[in-house]
């Protein structure tokens, strides 16, 4: 990464124009060109620097129902565990953690009773409880890394 | 929690059929052409002007968050991620909440329900750091912050992504 691709990076999370000309009109911002600018975004993207370029959509806005559940399991039983909840196509997410809570995944489907449903379903293959954590309320989220 | 049903309902606006094609077309990225939206435009049947009228609404409504880039924080050094959750009293949270969304290094804060007697917590807020170290140090940030509303506190770290596939529209 140089100069170039970090002013990319810091100034380009989000507000990237929506017009006939958009890289033109963030690149002469920037201090280059529109040909400049697409090409440094490809190879970002190429290097795995950047995940994505584009629209970032608020999941619950498009629809559909959402939800993080936890669950506490054994190690010596924690991979059968995985195989499971993993197999659920309304599993999005999955993650380790280091806490008696061990197993942390995010739901997504499409109507709220579905999220009951799945919970309900993981309990009774896996055999242990499933603590569903809802969102209440969003207070924040879209941090800006600096590069 | 009715009243929280209710809201969620007015805030969620419709998505007609070239909405839904139009976040299909966009959700993997927009393309490195000159006129992006004219290309994602000639690809759905509609006009470029067209495309960018309705990115523009689904921004003011919320459905899109923002455009740009979207980094791969661990490439840029943001090794640690610790979801720290928080207890405190309920009857502030949505101030303390606000507050601590405010700092820099906070991705995400939401209020989510307690489980008791096992979990007392009720604040999440991942805090994002180049190494533990640092967030712990931001960890240590939240709770002078907080000061007497954090009633405990803990953080727990990924150890491994188990599955990551997205929330994507089929």
């Amino acid at each position: 990464m140089d100069p170039l691709d970090r002013r990319i990076i810091n100034a380009l999370q989000g507000g990237f124009p929506l017009s006939e000309r958009p890289y033109a009109e963030a690149a002469a911002q920037l201090g280059s060109t529109e040909d400049e600018l697409m090409r440094r975004i490809d190879a970002m993207l190429e290097n795995n620097v950047l995940t994505r370029f584009g629209p970032m959509f608020h999941a619950e806005r498009m629809g559909g129902a959402f939800s993080l559940a936890a669950m506490k399991i054994p190690d010596t039983d924690f991979e059968r565990v995985t195989d499971i909840v993993n197999r659920f196509p309304e599993v999005a997410h999955n993650y380790a953690r280091d806490h008696d809570f061990n197993m942390w995944f995010v739901l997504g489907t499409e109507t709220p009773d579905r999220v009951a449903g799945v919970i309900e379903e993981i309990e009774q293959q896996t055999g242990y409880p499933v603590y569903n954590m809802p969102k209440l309320e969003e207070f924040f989220v879209g941090l800006r890394f600096e590069a | 929690m009715n009243r929280r049903a209710d809201i969620k309902q007015l805030q969620a606006p419709l998505l007609d059929a070239s909405d839904r094609q139009l976040i299909k077309a966009t959700q993997a990225g927009l393309p490195r052409v000159a006129r992006p939206y004219h290309a994602i435009g000639e690809q759905l049947g509609i006009g470029g002007e067209e495309v960018m009228q309705r990115l523009q609404r689904m921004l003011d409504c919320g459905i899109v968050r923002r455009i740009g880039a979207v980094p791969n924080h661990y490439a840029l050094g943001y090794q640690a991620n610790g979801m720290s959750v928080w207890n405190v009293p309920d009857e502030h949270i949505a101030e303390l909440g606000r507050k601590i969304g405010a700092l820099a290094f906070v991705s995400h804060a939401y209020h989510r329900p307690r489980h008791l007697p096992e979990w007392p917590y009720n604040l999440f807020a991942m805090v994002h750091g180049k190494d533990r170290a640092e967030v712990d140090a931001k960890v240590r940030q939240i709770a002078a912050l907080l000061g007497e509303s954090d009633h405990g506190h803990t953080v727990l770290f990924s150890t491994r992504i188990l599955k990551k596939t997205g929330l994507r529209l089929s």
